[in-house]
């Protein structure tokens, strides 16, 4: 199959981007979205044209480094599929896509379709953790978690930190990324002591790194790859309003 | 050179206990004076960089992604082993000593793998308090299953993503210390180079990925995490950015390479589609409990499977080993794939690939029962394939997993720089020739975790190092020899993408120094190896410049050392006149085609001394005992 793309080349972050476009031909339908670029990669140095950076890495849906818009939509609107795991069978002859960066102020661009994501580094950093520093451990069974707190922790704990949640939130809101953290920890049992600490300062962090305010569009949980669940969302507001009314979590 | 790998006297139980109060202290209020540079966050170098923090010590961490939490231990699957004996099942470090060793067909250190099963337990213990979600039992104990090569289960699990939860444990553990100041994180940076003073490791020369600034960092010891070669062969389950970099340049500045034709094949991955293939997916082992392995007896059939008659398919497996069938250990599995393709029986459009069926257990178990065990492969085969493993049979073939070789450490983690340390996937100590299911993850997170941090205290406690600046003339050479390097891969301007290489590189290496060795491939693989090395500096083309993001430059730097890399890996193939687990050598199988390990001649370590660009490396042996558990011929009639 042949294919029109429309791709955001854009040379570093303070110089301004445009869209470039590109014909791909004989696009074959078992490779995925990222070998077809590969491919235009080999084709444009070879005609002495620089390649389209992309971020990208394990290329099986697990690392969280790839992602970019595909049409508009965050992994290219898959069920549960980052752009690394999208192959090209879902597309047809013809088809004319366009590939822009995730767009948020606090993912600003590094080069065409790759973004600079440190700042979910840094809201992890601000309490995304239980403190357990090494050796300090009881026994694994001496702490019962009850089966559906574990299954729960870990439908939240599969986010791979992608950033797809926030491109596709109309605010570039980053909550489910962080109420996805929030919830894992949140609902152990080895997570309770510093639980409303954690939520006060994961949130304010958010804010210090300009992502907007969640109101509700539900827009992130249709393109997160690893299906994860508003409700995580309702966990974290309850979390955060608990500790902020009742002072709790000032301390830590 | 004398290699001494260090290993305390005494009995094997007690070794690691008595060595760790041998071990100098380092006085807390001085842990602070002293800077440790770590490479690489994934399971190894995380765990160390926040153990380390968490002791005091000041600590750098670099990694070439965008995030520590990005690196490739993420993708382990199946789980991580431990000798908690929850099950009452029979199990003990003991026996996870024995079974780790005999799985690794005789060719790893004692000591190391007895201390590997002793952590183990602590493992479990320190990941559940971090938070990891270990699957649960109802009453809310931890879960166990099990695992190739071992009758106990002994393996801890996150459903199908443990690696990804352990890492993500280590992850937060490392951001907790970045926050409190201990760690300092370099991301989207590469170690270029090791930079070694009077003797010792005391820093690193590394490119910025994003502003291409070549820097150098001092320290007073340096840790390399930086994981396994797969890469070499360029199509492997591997992430696509994970290099031998730091390590071979590490080698050439004089730490030994030991064993490096190791590798590891895993039997079940999705074939190859198209010469467009960038990379390979792994398909979790467990699903030979229930497939059934099979090509059609005829060469050349190109009949649809389903319309293949039962008498016309070769059960390859349960012909040859009648009493393991279809679960047979990795290395003999791929072995055989590979000889029914090389006949012509292999299947799908590239004829390299054979079946694995589920038709006879959903008939036999039923539709819901396979979806209930494997339906996230399943899924996961379709995502890739577009085929539905529940009405078609699924097709697989082998692909390069993990390297066992990697730089050689004593017992201590040290390599033979000393204040170089290695751990995880990036040193050879604890897999031998061929690694166990679910024993990556242990090894990673008991080196980074149990075992450096007591090492390296005693090692900073004693050495005197003198007060060093990036002044001095070893930083400024190894600055200059980086950006010379840059500036080389760059001025080339041929006519060859650096893919172009990488993929001629991978299928020699895959040909002569894969599944499947022989003398004569491999004579005529150092031959070609060199010969495509002249070809890279002569005619690859990398565009744009060296002080920007610029991704096509680092995978041709990367390229450059695979291209080195595979030459030696070839030369111990060749020097290895015996099979043992993953090292499948022809001339060298008992007549019914099965691995004949040599211990007489072959028992040792074979470690690999650079001596200079186009100069052969030095080989020094370390020999190893086996004090306790007694080489033994492995079959599985």
């Amino acid at each position: 199959m042949n294919l029109t793309l429309h791709i955001w080349r854009q040379r570093n972050a303070s110089e301004k981007g445009r869209m470039v476009r590109y014909e791909v031909r004989d696009v074959n339908p078992e490779m995925s979205f990222l070998e077809m670029l590969d491919v235009l990669n080999e084709s444009l140095i070879g005609k002495g044209e620089e390649p389209v950076a992309f971020d990208h890495d394990c290329r099986e849906g697990i690392c969280g480094m790839c992602g970019f818009m595909i049409n508009g939509v965050a992994h290219g609107g898959h069920r549960a599929t980052t752009v690394c795991q999208l192959h090209m069978r879902h597309f047809k002859d013809g088809d004319e896509l366009y590939l822009e960066p995730w767009r948020a102020r606090a993912f600003p661009v590094i080069k065409d379709l790759a973004v600079d994501r440190s700042a979910f580094d840094r809201i992890i950093a601000a309490g995304g953790f239980i403190t357990a520093s090494t050796g300090s451990a009881p026994d694994g069974n001496a702490i019962l978690v009850p089966k559906e707190a574990a299954d729960l922790a870990m439908d939240a704990a599969a986010c791979i930190g992608c950033g797809a949640c926030v491109a596709m939130c109309p605010n570039a809101a980053a909550a489910l990324f962080t109420a996805a953290k929030i919830t894992h920890l949140g609902v152990l049992p080895q997570g309770q002591p510093e639980r409303y600490s954690r939520a006060i300062a994961m949130v304010a962090q958010v804010s210090h790194e300009m992502f907007g305010y969640c109101t509700n569009v539900g827009e992130c949980e249709a393109v997160c790859p690893k299906e994860i669940k508003l409700e995580v969302i309702a966990r974290m507001n309850r979390d955060f309003l608990k500790a902020a009314v009742a002072g709790r979590g000032n301390g830590a | 050179m004398e290699l001494d790998a260090k290993i305390p006297a005494g009995p094997i139980e007690t070794l690691w206990d008595q060595h760790r109060f041998n071990l100098k202290l380092v006085n807390p209020a001085n842990k602070r004076k002293y800077t440790v540079i770590v490479v690489g966050s994934g399971l190894a170098g995380a765990s160390a960089a926040a153990t380390l923090g968490e002791l005091g010590y000041n600590v750098r961490c670099f990694c070439y992604q965008d995030s520590p939490r990005r690196a490739h231990s993420i993708a382990a699957q199946g789980g991580i082993n431990a000798a908690k004996n929850y099950h009452s099942d029979g199990d003990s470090i003991y026996r996870l000593f024995y079974d780790t060793v005999k799985g690794g067909d005789f060719r790893s250190r004692e000591a190391n793998v007895y201390r590997l099963a002793q952590i183990s337990v602590d493992i479990i213990d320190q990941c559940v308090a971090q938070g990891v979600p270990f699957a649960r039992e109802y009453g809310g104990m931890l879960d166990n299953r099990s695992f190739g090569g071992a009758q106990v289960s002994r393996t801890f699990y996150a459903r199908g993503q443990t690696g990804q939860q352990l890492l993500l444990g280590a992850y937060q553990a490392l951001q907790r210390q970045v926050a409190a100041g201990q760690v300092t994180m370099y991301p989207r940076t590469e170690m270029l180079d090791l930079v070694v003073v009077d003797g010792h490791a005391r820093g690193i020369v590394t490119r910025n990925l994003i502003t291409g600034n070549v820097e150098s960092h001092l320290g007073d010891a340096v840790v390399l995490g930086t994981g396994g070669y797969g890469n070499v062969y360029y199509l492997s389950t591997n992430a696509k950015g994970c290099n031998t970099t730091a390590i071979w340049r590490a080698y050439k500045r004089g730490a030994l390479f030991a064993n490096p034709c190791f590798t590891q094949i895993h039997p079940t991955c999705i074939p190859v589609s198209g010469e467009y293939q960038s990379k390979l997916t792994l398909m979790s082992e467990s699903l030979r409990n229930d497939g059934r392995i099979w090509v059609p007896l005829k060469q050349g059939d190109q009949r649809p499977p389903n319309q293949i008659p039962e008498e016309e398919r070769d059960y390859y497996l349960e012909r040859k080993y009648p009493s393991f069938g279809n679960l047979v250990p990795r290395d003999v599995a791929s072995r055989n794939a590979k000889s029914v393709c090389d006949e012509h029986r292999g299947v799908g459009k590239s004829g390299l690939g054979v079946y694995l069926d589920f038709r006879d257990a959903i008939q036999r178990l039923g539709k819901h029962v396979i979806k209930e065990r494997y339906g996230n492969l399943f899924d996961m085969y379709e995502l890739i394939t577009g085929e539905d493993p529940y009405q078609v049979p699924m097709r697989i073939f082998p692909a390069i997993h993990y390297t066992m070789g990697g730089l050689w450490v004593d017992y201590n983690l040290m390599s033979t720089i000393p204040g170089l340390y290695v751990i995880g996937e990036a040193n050879f100590s604890d897999h031998g020739a061929n690694r166990l299911g679910a024993s990556a993850l242990m090894q990673g997170l008991a080196d980074g975790y149990f075992v450096l941090p007591y090492t390296i205290g005693d090692y900073l406690a004693n050495a005197k190092l003198p007060k060093l600046d990036a002044s001095h003339a070893a930083f400024r050479e190894a600055e200059i020899q980086v950006a010379c390097h840059t500036r080389r891969l760059l001025e080339i301007d041929g006519t060859r993408t650096v893919d172009s290489f990488h993929r001629e590189l991978g299928k020699l290496v895959w040909e002569y120094c894969g599944m499947a060795r022989n003398a004569q491939g491999l004579r005529h693989a150092l031959e070609e190896i060199p010969a495509l090395r002249e070809q890279f500096w002569r005619d690859v083309k990398v565009l744009g410049t060296g002080e920007e993001f610029n991704q096509a430059l680092e995978k041709a730097g990367r390229v450059s050392d695979f291209l080195e890399l595979a030459e030696l890996m070839c030369a111990d193939a060749l020097e290895r006149n015996e099979s043992c687990g993953g090292h499948f050598r022809e001339e060298y199988q008992t007549p019914d085609g099965e691995a004949l390990r040599n211990d007489a001649e072959f028992a040792y370590v074979a470690a690999w001394q650079y001596r200079g660009d186009g100069q052969p490396a030095e080989l020094h042996k370390e020999p190893l005992h086996f004090d306790y558990v007694h080489p033994s011929q492995r079959s599985y009639k």
